[in-house]
């Protein structure tokens, strides 16, 4: 069998959804690590922008990266989406979960659409934008308008439901499930989704709400 | 004992080109002893003397074992009680004056015959393409002459209890069928007997699968929740592992 028939198959296009899947979920957590600085006040957030930037070429490389690697996990996204829709024409009169479905579980694809606009609105906001102030600033621009601030806070909330079943989900597809450990994966994927989002959430909240956040 | 009456509505189709649609039918005093087949067998027998086609349905053994029968019960594949087959399901989990729905598994893959009956030959295709052990005969060998640890001999056991049933492609939001190959690719590659065709069987069950129109496999979880064997979701990580390293690594 050769590596292109792998890719086609069922169990590869997951294998490529779930290593895709893991690397957003790396980086998700080192642009976190590296937000947290906004805590530390102003100078140490514009600090830590300026060294990523000092990196040059590098950083330009990781993004090109990062989007391709976004690229794949969508385009898988979808095809195994429209792939599983075909694969039941005739649905339930009644249809109710046997109790196995988790709430992240079933709407994984509409928490997957509302991230990928995010992205986009995310981008706009922060990437492509007048850079001629400093990035501090260009949070408090944003965030404290209450509902872009709401809108972020909304979108952090289905990123967080999104990776509370794909933290876990990346594992299992992978084939690494054992008894001894799968509950502490099921469980370390919510935890950490609920952590993460909490952070990512007091960013736009805290912004809004306390007008002298990062001046 | 007690007596209920139920209303039922039930799937009818004539045949696998039909139009299908719900019909609506009176239980009767069904006695809450009878299993859940047996109270079709009551309704049928009712439509029988007053010249009505009866419903069509599947089974065998009516114990449990053989896999044949099998609806969706009220959005339930073998109805809500767990880890039992519609032919083990009681009627005293019904109270009196429910309403019952009844319909066929639905997939792609399993296209409706006749009511109730589904075409479940997807699996006997699925089991061909490599869901046995190539034995060449010749003089029986002795049992403990392949010694299995019982870790193993239990784990192979767990999995081989799958009858087959096609529950965990109806239950499944994907009707994925990845239960059930998870279960018999996990029963064989755990035995020793199972090893010679390890990684040629992951591949060719696999690659059936695909091809076969069932769906793909998102850890939902809901074959494990409904099937009557509760047969584990760890065989389908296995069967991931499997296919990846026979992918990757076999010849
Ligand atoms: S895995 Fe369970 S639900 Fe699926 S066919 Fe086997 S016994 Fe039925
Ligand atoms: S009739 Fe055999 S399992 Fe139900």
């Amino acid at each position: 069998m050769n590596i292109t028939h792998f890719f086609a198959s069922s169990v590869g296009k997951k294998a490529i959804m779930s290593l895709t899947g893991a690397m957003l979920g790396l980086f998700l957590l080192t642009h976190l690590a590296g937000n947290i600085s906004m805590f530390f006040g102003r100078e140490s957030f514009i600090a830590y922008a300026e060294h990523l930037h000092s990196l040059g070429s590098l950083i330009h490389l990781f993004e090109f990266g990062l989007l391709i690697v976004f690229i794949l996990h969508v385009y898988y996204a979808l095809m195994l989406f429209f792939e599983n829709r075909k694969a039941r024409p005739v649905r339930y009169a009644v249809d109710r979960s046997s109790g196995g479905s988790t709430y992240a579980s079933k709407t994984m694809p509409y928490t997957g659409a509302f991230i990928f606009v995010f992205i986009f609105v995310h981008l706009m906001n922060f990437h492509f934008t007048d850079h001629s102030i400093s990035i501090a600033d260009i949070v408090r621009n944003n965030l404290q308008n209450p509902l872009l601030s709401f809108y972020y806070v909304a979108s952090v909330f289905a990123l967080g439901m999104h990776t509370s079943h794909g933290f876990w989900s990346l594992f299992q597809t992978m084939g690494i499930n054992h008894p001894r450990y799968d509950n502490f994966l099921q469980q370390g994927a919510i935890v950490i989704s609920v952590i993460g989002a909490a952070i990512y959430s007091s960013f736009p909240a805290f912004t809004y709400l306390f007008k002298s956040f990062l001046l | 004992m007690s007596i209920i009456n139920l209303h039922l509505k039930i799937w009818r189709q004539e045949n696998s080109k039909a139009q299908g649609r719900f019909v609506s039918y009176e239980s009767g005093p069904v006695s809450t002893d009878m299993s859940f087949l047996e109270m079709i067998d009551v309704l049928n027998e009712r439509l029988t003397l007053d010249g009505q086609e009866p419903v069509a349905f599947d089974h065998d053994c009516r114990e449990g074992i053989c896999g044949m029968c099998g609806a969706v019960v009220n959005g339930h594949a073998h109805g809500h009680k767990n880890a039992t087959t519609l032919c083990q399901l009681h009627m005293r989990h019904f109270s009196d004056g429910d309403t019952i729905v009844i319909e066929p598994f639905r997939a792609r893959a399993f296209k409706v015959v006749k009511d109730l009956v589904v075409d479940r030959s997807a699996f006997d295709t699925l089991i061909a393409s490599g869901g046995y052990v190539s034995v060449n005969t010749g003089g029986a060998q002795d049992g403990n002459a392949i010694p299995i640890s019982q870790k193993i001999a239990d784990q192979a056991l767990d999995a081989s209890a799958c009858i087959g049933c096609g529950a965990c492609v109806a239950s499944c939001p994907n009707a994925s069928a990845m239960l059930f190959v998870g279960a018999k690719i996990s029963q064989l590659a755990l035995l020793p007997q199972g090893q010679p065709e390890r990684a040629k069987r992951a591949l060719d069950m696999l690659n059936t699968m695909d091809l076969l129109g069932f769906g793909n496999c998102s850890n939902e979880r809901e074959c494990e929740a409904a099937c009557p064997k509760n047969i584990s979701i760890r065989h389908i990580a296995r069967l991931n592992r499997e296919y990846i390293k026979a992918a990757f690594l076999s010849d």
